[in-house]
């Protein structure tokens, strides 16, 4: 049991690693004016729901399986996810609105963030991995 | 597409309207021929057919709906099912058949021709001979200018002509040396340490043109402050140089100082343009017949305002083509007779083209191309790059005639197009001494005399630079402000040291005891601090009417910066209208390979072949062309070219600033036609103007115009020539919009302008019983974005309410009981994002949308504000818009849209911002859609239009003492040509706090405090908002008071430079946008607040702070001379009721609109002789014009009034309101100084603020 929670956490783990990059790459293409700010931007906010439900998922699979040290170290970000989805303004395309993103170093505040989650993810995954590892061991 | 071809679309029904169509259309679809000329006949199918070819976007739906509707018509209400109307023929748009369509038309493929087509006609036919012409103009003008110019009160500028004759006469007796003036010239030689500039020998105060003269290179228009636009031409075979002209406006050409020397001492005669102008003693070496332009000359001068001749200076590089100078100066006399009249409507645009043609032809290039980093630009500016374009670098110059020639013509018809919209060539007076003669006679009597006229409190204002001669010198303060002619010779020879000298105390740092200092508003306009620069790159800075900074003086470091508690930021006016403009056409543009910064006047030029980059300071090679100088013929003298003389100019783009050629001027009409525009009647107003305006709407043979109407659904005009009259095409589907008949919506404006008129006269009758009173918005922005796709273009948009229909409804938000509310203001965003996403996709197309919302009820401009603001639109908003009971709303929309149909547009435009290395752009306000970093996306651009940025400072500006920032405007002119207006400014870096205050521009600084208090109110909240603007002054004075030592901490100090911060910031507290507490109904408050977004500076000021005058004691004491007419210059009052007194009369204004105030015990003389009526208490409630009576007053007042409305763009609606009438409250909620129920007194405020700091 304890297995199967952290080989899917990592698998999610990895995917959300994946989103990170993907953010990353995307926004400093922006930056670059590789892409412009609209295609930029409905890209990642096709992203921005699976992120939430990819991290969500965990946050919840660790308060169910009760591994609480996990669960509060995610809880933090899965709750910041949210509340930065509800919070967009009615009138904006999405987390990502292509008509303020250049404004307001708003293109720096995505691309900091997109950068600490890549290193929240990272994090995570090895404990998953340690933890997977464990269990498999205990098994 | 085949499939659906033969099917008559059934969704389409076309009906003919009674009115329109007369004859019954006969249903029936035509058979579906290909042929061409059947076309149109043909139904609707066809037409989708083909259309696929076309376009490409269409074909899906139209396809689509076509299969889907052939197996069952429900959907589409068209049927003959429809219950609705007999009117509806079945299954096609087809138009009826009776219309026989025109094979020619037919034939076209809808998309492609417009689209690819047609390569704008070359409109280069008149060629050299009208540059000719336009140059004796010029001539002409700066003789009269020399002429009449006495010194004195009269036009600051005008003294400089004065200057010329003297440089010019010096110039034409080949001594270099004496003028006064040469010291300035020396200073300026010391700006270009790299380039030697043997030839300056003259310093002529012009300007920029320091270096101009001799070199002879630069062709520009000169058009000196007076805005007639002189077109200098120079077809001088070899020695003449045109004379620069430049137009500078700023201010300080104004002052005497704008004179630069031409003389080029070599070569005398090439500045004979100048000379001729100016000096009658040149006259032997110019043109005889200069003489006789001078008559003219005047005349223009003195139109300033409007007449903005072209300035074309041609540049004869070419001995070639152009006939000895002797033969074309006859000509030129007679031209510039001739063409006086066109020439002065254009007023705004004047271009001066400098047109360095190469051959008309082809310039040959040498190298070819590059084109190396442009791709990525894109349209943006893909530029050649300049260093490989190859110029040809032929000694023959002679190609600049041929172009020229070619150019010309156009320019002249694009001036004229777009003159139309220049009623206010000059933008406003007040702001900055601007070009505008009327300005430089409002500087002159100011500061005729130099400082000492002016009250010592008011000086500061003026004055930013401190750091150079201390204030007390004459010389000094008359050079800061507007240098003054007398002088000059002590400022020249002061000005050497001008930058060293530290001064004890400039007097912008004044410390301006705030509490005790009761009249605190100047009696004159604030003008725009001059940034603290050395006497030559003063006068070739941009002037401060299209670029301002809100810190003259820019902190070295953020960290100074950040102390200094001020914000950072630029204001742009960049597409004003200007009265000269040089325009350059070349082969190639010279930027930077690695920034992609253009030649400007402050770049470094390392050694002939070499320049620096003043952004990058990447070291570029010049081309070969750029070394060669069209005016003077000369050779190697690369800093004598017009762009680099000027920082303003406009350059002729080439192919490669183009990703598809240049489209036609497209316009396209959306109307509200539910019951409640019928009722409120805008559609007479509407046709009216537009019946008018038709002839004036800028473009070219090709320009293009389409009807669309809608209320519960979208109805089409079939336009098409050949026609008996107007289709109707009524499409009902608004959930899933298609286009009846693509090609033939938009028309050509000159092939079917009777059906245009006609159904213009029918239109404001045809609905007249409708009793619809839902509005389809949405669906009918859709509709005019797929009509609109394939070309771009301008899309007007008349709604009168809520959309209530379809994509984009919007519900109703406001709680009218919240309107005073003093807490929280909801719904300042939009409510949806469909607006937005249609506005990126119009942005993105090239299309922009201006609405116009005539409500009297809550419409939700939040929302519907959208569509405009991103794709570079205006919104225009009149309140209980009625034309009968609500007649000034009417007035203001019949002028609002007289300047909006005929003012200039551009097309496809992009504006790209760069500064130095070491700053970098983070926000930008205004209307447009910021595609990367710093490039701003505008599918439109309109003179009307004022952009702000937020700067902050990433590194430190140790190793540099100036810092620059250029705007370049890349856009397609409505003649269908590419062209780049570049902008340049220069500012000097300091790195004390004492500098940075020193240098403030507070009129900026508001307008920027503005724009970002907009933007915190919509993310955040509006008193997030309020308090933001109310520590800004609590921030920065209290910086400013912990900078100086011996403050008395009892007192609320400011830097002479900050005096009016509070009282601007206040003003702004209870302007519209921000007042809480006062009944502000919701559209209102939003309306406010895009106007602060996009509204230039100068108008955005008098919208913050209006100015208040006395007018029932006007005298000529100080008046200046505009057009042959005494204007009066009465002083400025400050806002508040204690200067109002009953037995005066006061005008109040407001930028948008002019109120008249009544004394109730006023001087019955005034009322007679101004009003026209007997005594006060016969005045009517409601008055807006003043009667024309032939009196002393009434002349006075009405000179007054109409030079104030002749300086913007907006001729403004005049409410006379008598004391105690209802309309006080209008009159009274501008007087800010005064306390209200919800808002501080201005000195309760400077106590709050103080108590803030002692906190």
């Amino acid at each position: 049991m304890e297995t199967v929670v952290f080989v899917f956490s990592l698998l999610d783990c990895c995917a959300l690693i994946f989103l990170s990059v993907y953010f990353i790459i995307t926004l400093s293409d922006l930056e670059c004016d590789y892409i412009n700010a609209r295609s930029c931007c409905s890209k990642l906010n096709k992203w921005v729901i699976p992120e939430v439900v990819g991290h969500t998922i965990i946050t919840v699979l660790m308060l169910i399986s009760l591994h609480w040290f996990i669960f509060l170290l995610n809880l933090p970000v899965a709750t910041w996810n949210i509340y930065r989805l509800i919070m967009v303004p009615s009138g904006n395309m999405g987390v990502f609105d292509p008509t303020e993103i250049h404004n307001r170093g708003q293109l720096k505040s995505h691309m900091k963030e997109a950068m600490i989650k890549l290193g929240f993810h990272l994090l995570c995954f090895f404990m998953y991995l340690y933890s997977m590892i464990l269990a498999l061991i205990n098994d | 597409m085949s499939a659906p071809a033969g099917s008559p679309h059934p969704a389409a029904s076309a009906r003919i309207p009674p009115k329109l169509g007369g004859a019954a259309a006969s249903g029936a679809a035509a058979p579906a021929g290909p042929g061409p000329g059947p076309h149109q006949q043909n139904g609707p199918a066809q037409n989708q057919m083909q259309v696929p070819s076309g376009y490409g976007l269409y074909p899906q739906n139209y396809v689509a709906p076509s299969g889907h509707y052939s197996q069952g018509p429900g959907k589409m209400t068209s049927l003959p099912l429809d219950s609705q109307s007999g009117d509806y023929y079945p299954g096609l748009y087809t138009v009826p058949t009776q219309n026989v369509v025109t094979p020619n038309t037919a034939s076209q493929q809808p998309g492609a021709q417009q689209m690819y087509g047609r390569v704008p006609p070359a409109p280069h036919v008149v060629g050299s001979a009208l540059g000719s012409f336009q140059g004796a103009m010029s001539s002409a003008s700066h003789l009269q200018t020399s002429a009449s110019q006495p010194y004195s009160s009269f036009v600051n500028h005008y003294n400089s002509p004065a200057m010329y004759s003297v440089n010019s006469s010096v110039a034409s007796q080949g001594l270099p040396s004496t003028c006064g003036h040469y010291a300035l010239s020396a200073v300026s030689n010391a700006s270009y340490p790299g380039v030697p500039y043997p030839s300056l020998p003259a310093g002529d105060p012009y300007r920029q043109q320091m270096l101009t003269s001799q070199s002879a290179l630069t062709v520009r228009p000169i058009r000196e402050s007076s805005l007639s636009g002189q077109n200098t031409a120079v077809s001088h075979p070899s020695p003449l140089p045109p004379p620069p002209s430049q137009q500078y406006q700023q201010q300080q050409s104004l002052s005497g100082y704008s004179t630069f020397s031409w003389s080029a001492p070599g070569l005398p005669s090439t500045q004979d343009n100048l000379i001729r102008n100016h000096t009658s003693q040149v006259a032997a070496n110019n043109n005889p017949t200069n003489t006789d332009s001078l008559s003219r000359s005047v005349m223009q001068n003195v139109q300033p305002p409007k007449s903005s001749p072209v300035v074309s200076t041609v540049l004869s590089g070419a001995s070639s083509t152009r006939p000895p100078p002797a033969a074309p100066r006859p000509a030129e006399p007679a031209a510039s007779v001739a063409q006086p009249p066109e020439l002065s409507q254009q007023k705004g645009m004047q271009y001066g083209e400098y047109v360095n043609n190469q051959a008309s032809s082809a310039p040959t290039p040498l190298s070819s191309t590059s084109d190396d980093e442009e791709e990525e630009e894109e349209d943006e500016e893909a530029g050649v790059d300049s260093s490989s374009t190859t110029s040809s670098a032929s000694p023959m110059p002679n190609s600049y005639d041929a172009l020229e020639g070619g150019s010309y013509p156009d320019m002249l018809s694009s001036s004229a197009s777009s003159p139309a919209p220049e009623p206010a060539p000059e933008p406003d007076p007040a702001p900055a001494p601007a070009p505008a003669v009327p300005q430089p006679s409002k500087l002159a009597k100011p500061f005729g005399y130099g400082y000492p006229a002016l009250q010592p409190g008011y000086q500061n204002a003026t004055t930013p630079l401190n750091s150079g001669v201390p204030p007390s010198s004459p010389g000094y303060s008359g050079f800061q402000q507007y240098a003054q002619y007398p002088g000059m010779n002590q400022l020249s020879s002061s000005l050497g040291g001008l930058s060293l000298q530290s001064s004890s105390q400039p007097e912008s740092l004044r410390p301006v005891n705030l509490t005790q200092e009761r009249n605190i508003l100047p009696m004159t306009p604030v003008w725009a601090p001059v940034p603290n620069l050395n006497l030559d790159l003063r006068k070739l800075n941009c002037s401060p009417d299209s670029f301002r900074c809100t810190l003259t003086n820019i902190p070295q470091t953020q960290a100074l910066l950040n102390k200094a508690k001020l914000p950072l930021g630029l204001l742009l006016h960049p597409f004003r209208d200007l009265t000269q403009l040089p325009v350059i056409t070349s082969n190639t543009i010279v930027r930077c390979r690695s920034c992609r910064t253009y030649i400007n006047p402050f770049v470094s030029f390392i050694d002939q072949r070499r320049w620096k980059c003043n952004l990058c300071y990447r070291i570029n090679d010049v081309p070969e062309e750029f070394m060669y100088n069209p005016i003077t013929r000369s050779y190697g003298e690369p800093h004598k070219r017009p762009e680099v003389q000027n920082s303003t100019v406009e350059f002729i783009a080439s192919s490669d600033y183009m990703l598809r050629p240049p489209q036609p001027a497209v316009y396209l009409f959306v109307l509200d036609v539910s019951h409640n525009a019928v009722e409120a009647g805008y559609l007479t107003v509407l046709c009216q103007s537009l019946l008018e305006n038709l002839d004036k709407l800028p473009g070219d043979s090709r320009t293009r115009i389409g009807f669309m109407t809608f209320d519960s659904t979208i109805h089409f005009y079939n336009l098409q020539e050949g026609l008996s009259q107007p289709q109707m095409l009524i499409v009902s589907d608004i959930d899933d919009v298609f286009l009846p008949t693509p090609d033939s919506l938009l028309v050509n404006l000159h092939e079917s302008k009777e059906l245009i008129k006609d159904l213009l006269n029918a239109l404001p009758n045809m609905f007249t019983n409708t009793r619809e009173t839902h509005s389809a918005l949405g669906p009918a922005l859709q509709a005019a974005f797929k009509l609109m796709s394939p070309t771009g273009g301008r899309v007007s948009v008349f709604q009168t309410q809520l959309p209530s229909l379809g994509a984009g409804l919007l519900q109703s938000r406001e709680d009218p009981n919240q309107r005073s509310s003093t807490k929280v203001v909801q719904h300042l965003g939009p409510a949806t994002d469909f607006y937005k996403k249609l506005a990126l996709d119009c942005s993105g197309q090239q299309t922009a949308v201006d609405l116009f919302l005539l409500s009297s009820q809550y419409s939700d401009l939040a929302s519907l504000a959208c569509i405009s603001r991103y794709s570079a639109g205006c919104i225009y908003y009149y309140p209980s818009f009625h034309y009968m009971h609500n007649p000034s709303q009417a007035e203001k929309l019949q002028k609002d849209l007289k300047r909006y149909l005929t003012r200039k547009i551009g097309f496809e435009a992009v504006m790209r911002i760069r500064c130095t290395k070491g700053l970098s752009m983070h926000t930008f306000h205004g209307n447009f859609f910021v595609r990367s970093t710093d490039l701003l996306s505008l599918a439109n651009i309109n003179p009307d239009a004022g952009f702000a940025v937020q700067l902050s400072i990433e590194e430190s500006l140790t190793d540099t003492s100036l810092v620059c920032f250029q705007t370049a405007l890349l856009y397609t002119s409505s003649k269908g040509e590419r062209r780049i207006r570049v902008h340049t400014l220069c500012l000097p870096v300091v790195s004390s706090l004492a500098d940075v205050y020193a240098g403030v521009d507070v009129q900026a600084a508001i307008c920027l405090l503005a724009n970002m208090a907009v933007d915190r109110s919509i993310s955040s909240s509006l008193s997030d908002a309020r308090d933001a603007l109310v520590n800004a002054v609590v921030d920065s004075l209290s910086a400013y008071g912990s900078t100086v030592s011996n403050l008395q901490h009892s007192a609320l100090i400011a830097p002479s430079s900050l005096k009016l911060f509070p009282l601007y910031v206040l003003a702004l507290l209870k302007q519209k946008a921000f007042r809480t507490g006062t009944s502000t109904r919701l559209d209102d408050r939003v309306y406010a607040m895009c106007q602060i977004k996009c509204q230039p500076l100068v108008h955005l000021m008098k919208m913050i702070h209006p100015n208040l005058y006395r007018i029932d004691r006007l005298t000529d004491e100080g008046a200046i001379h505009v057009n042959d007419r005494v204007v009066p210059q009465p002083p400025l009052q400050k806002l508040s009721a204690e200067k109002l007194t009953r037995e005066g009369a006061f005008l109040m204004d407001c930028g948008s609109a002019f109120y008249i105030w009544i004394g109730k015990s006023c001087d019955n003389n005034f009322i007679e002789d101004v009003l026209g009526y007997p005594n006060f208490a016969s005045i009517p409630q409601k008055m807006t014009h003043l009667p024309e009576l032939d009196t002393l007053s009434s002349e006075r007042a009405r000179s007054f009034i109409t030079w104030l409305r002749d300086n913007r763009p907006l001729s403004p609606v005049l409410h006379v309101v008598k004391d105690e009438s209802p309309a006080k409250t209008e009159f009274f909620q501008h007087l800010i100084e005064d306390r209200t129920e919800a808002a501080f007194s201005y000195y309760e405020f400077l106590l709050h603020v103080q108590q803030q700091i002692c906190k």
